[in-house]
């Protein structure tokens, strides 16, 4: 591999934009009012999108975290493309293409090229096809603040913080929610359960819009994963965020799914920033992995609207 | 919503004139800190009782930069165009050799345990960042007369084009790049005020209100 495309991989992930996610924010900016801060920051957006693309700069000077997923020939060296990988992002890093983003949790010390231990991340998986592909996903740290897992069921808000309930409170409503009136349990305001099932799954994902405010960059990408273990399910969350918005699920109940939650986030108005406004959400994207019978997971990777992937394919 | 152009440093009227939703354009001297240098700030110069000899030469600078200055959220990527002059006494350094070329805001909410302190010990009269910050920032909006500005969030690039001039840096070495104390110069810089001087968030608003409409959509609330 040559460690030059490498470089160009990495700089085009971090520069331009993918086609699908912008024409969704000229979309969303055609759909605000004008003259609305939610309209003039989708312009400024815009904007900056197209400044990077014509300078060659990152969108967002938060590079985040690099994931590589890979998948290459029968017999080929992972080993091998692991560190041609590393040895272009340090140069992509050097070539102010990436911001250094790998800290020591234990000394603070910033490595300074973006390598450290579990930094960047490799999926590695081999294939039928002859030629080796590399997608490469960018996320940001905001938005990584802001993901969210929930084990189902779920109880809002959260019995263990909040004083039980007056004894003359009438009982929850398993499905429903309503407001609650007496004293305590100020988290959010209402109370709701999700059970364990797709409208569960509808419930703590709009949960986790609303909790996530303006604060991940809105309007984001909500990458879902239903089931599989804490950490399958979170990888599996943000390995959604590779479709293009464009796509359709096949799977025809998370298709109307997606739908519906993409409706309903935005029927929220945080918009842009979290300024108000229609857009809260450009897509929604869910997969599914088995669980265990103990277990029932939803795990929300929720991305910026800087959606930074970019793939490139390798003959041998 | 009116349109303002502040220039550093910014007097108390100048920032009591501002109300949520106005647009303002800042131009002048303003400081990028953000978790690190929130932390030192706090721990070194507002809560010690005297403050270290070798930090003194930098806290007389950061003392004479916030006195009706900018702090700006940013972890930026910098370019570096040419060797940086040796450091000055103090662990500063100078800034001629640097560019912005990408240069966002972060996270406030992050430094919301620091930030009223911060505000209340330097005379900050501007915070610059994104996701707008908690009750004790906005409290001390109030009492000292400073505002919450809201840069569009992952704007690196346009955000890098209004920063003409990298001045200093300072605590590189021991913070890294995207949490070292970059003293910039910026023309015409693009922010909403979200939180103004009169106890009005923006972000308290939008909360309430998506709050009411989660609630309906989860079936009960009307």
């Amino acid at each position: 591999m040559e460690i030059e495309a490498l470089v160009e991989l990495i700089r085009r992930a971090s520069t331009d934009l993918p086609a699908d996610v912008e024409a969704a924010l000229r979309e969303a900016k055609a759909s605000e009012e004008p003259g609305s801060p939610a309209a003039g920051a989708l312009e400024a957006i815009l904007e900056n999108v197209a400044l990077a693309r014509a300078n060659s700069t990152p969108i967002c000077q938060d590079t985040g975290t690099l994931s590589f997923y890979v998948h290459h020939p029968q017999g080929a060296s992972t080993r091998e493309s692991r560190a041609q990988i590393e040895a272009a992002v340090a140069e992509a890093t050097r070539r102010a293409t990436l911001r250094p983003n790998a800290v020591d949790p234990l000394t603070g010390h910033n490595s300074g090229n973006n390598l450290g231990t579990g930094f960047p991340t490799f999926h590695f998986e081999d294939w039928d096809e002859e030629h080796l592909q590399i997608d490469l996903l960018l996320k940001g740290g905001g938005s990584e603040n802001v993901s969210a897992q929930y084990m189902l069921p779920y109880t809002h808000p959260c019995p263990s913080r909040t004083p039980p309930p007056h004894p003359s409170t009438p009982p929850l409503d398993l499905l429903g929610g309503r407001l609650r009136t007496g004293a305590g349990g100020t988290e959010g305001g209402i109370e709701w359960r999700a059970g364990r099932d797709l409208e569960g799954v509808r419930r703590v994902v709009l949960d986790a819009a609303h909790r996530a405010q303006g604060k991940g960059c809105a309007p984001g990408i909500l990458g879902i994963a239903i089931g599989g273990d804490r950490s399958t399910g979170y990888d599996h969350a943000k390995r959604q965020l590779l479709r293009p918005l464009d796509d359709v699920n096949p799977v025809k109940e998370l298709a109307a799914l997606e739908e519906r939650l993409l409706r309903e986030c935005n029927e929220l108005g945080i918009g842009p920033m979290g300024f108000g406004g229609k857009t809260t959400v450009l897509g929604v994207k869910i997969g599914a992995l088995h669980r265990l019978p103990a277990c029932y997971f939803v795990s929300v990777a929720y991305m910026c609207w800087a959606c930074r992937r970019a793939r490139m394919t390798l003959n041998r | 919503m009116t349109s303002y152009h502040l220039t550093t440093s910014i007097s108390e009227d100048t920032i009591r004139a501002l109300h949520i939703g106005d647009a303002v354009r800042l131009s002048g001297v303003m400081v990028t800190a953000r978790d690190a240098a929130h932390r030192y700030m706090v721990e070194t110069f507002v809560e010690s009782g005297s403050i270290p000899e070798s930090e003194r030469l930098l806290y007389e600078e950061l003392r004479r930069l916030l006195d009706g200055g900018v702090i700006y959220h940013c972890g930026p990527v910098v370019r570096q165009l040419a060797p940086p002059p040796p450091p000055p006494q103090g662990g500063g350094g100078g800034g001629g050799g640097y560019e912005f070329v990408a240069a966002g805001p972060t996270t406030s909410i992050r430094e919301e345990p620091y930030e009223a302190d911060v505000i209340a010990h330097f005379g900050v009269r501007a915070v610059i960042g994104k996701g707008g910050m908690g009750l004790a920032t906005l409290r001390a909006c109030q009492e000292y007369g400073a505002v919450y500005l809201h840069a569009v969030g992952g704007a690196a690039a346009l955000i890098a084009s209004t920063v003409k001039e990298v001045i200093a840096v300072h605590k590189l070495e021991e913070f890294g790049a995207p949490e070292a104390f970059w003293v910039v110069h910026a023309e015409d810089f693009p922010a909403v005020v979200t939180m103004d001087s009169h106890g009005y968030s923006v972000h308290d608003q939008i909360e309430a209100e998506s709050a009411a409409a989660l609630g309906r959509l989860l079936g009960g609330a009307t």
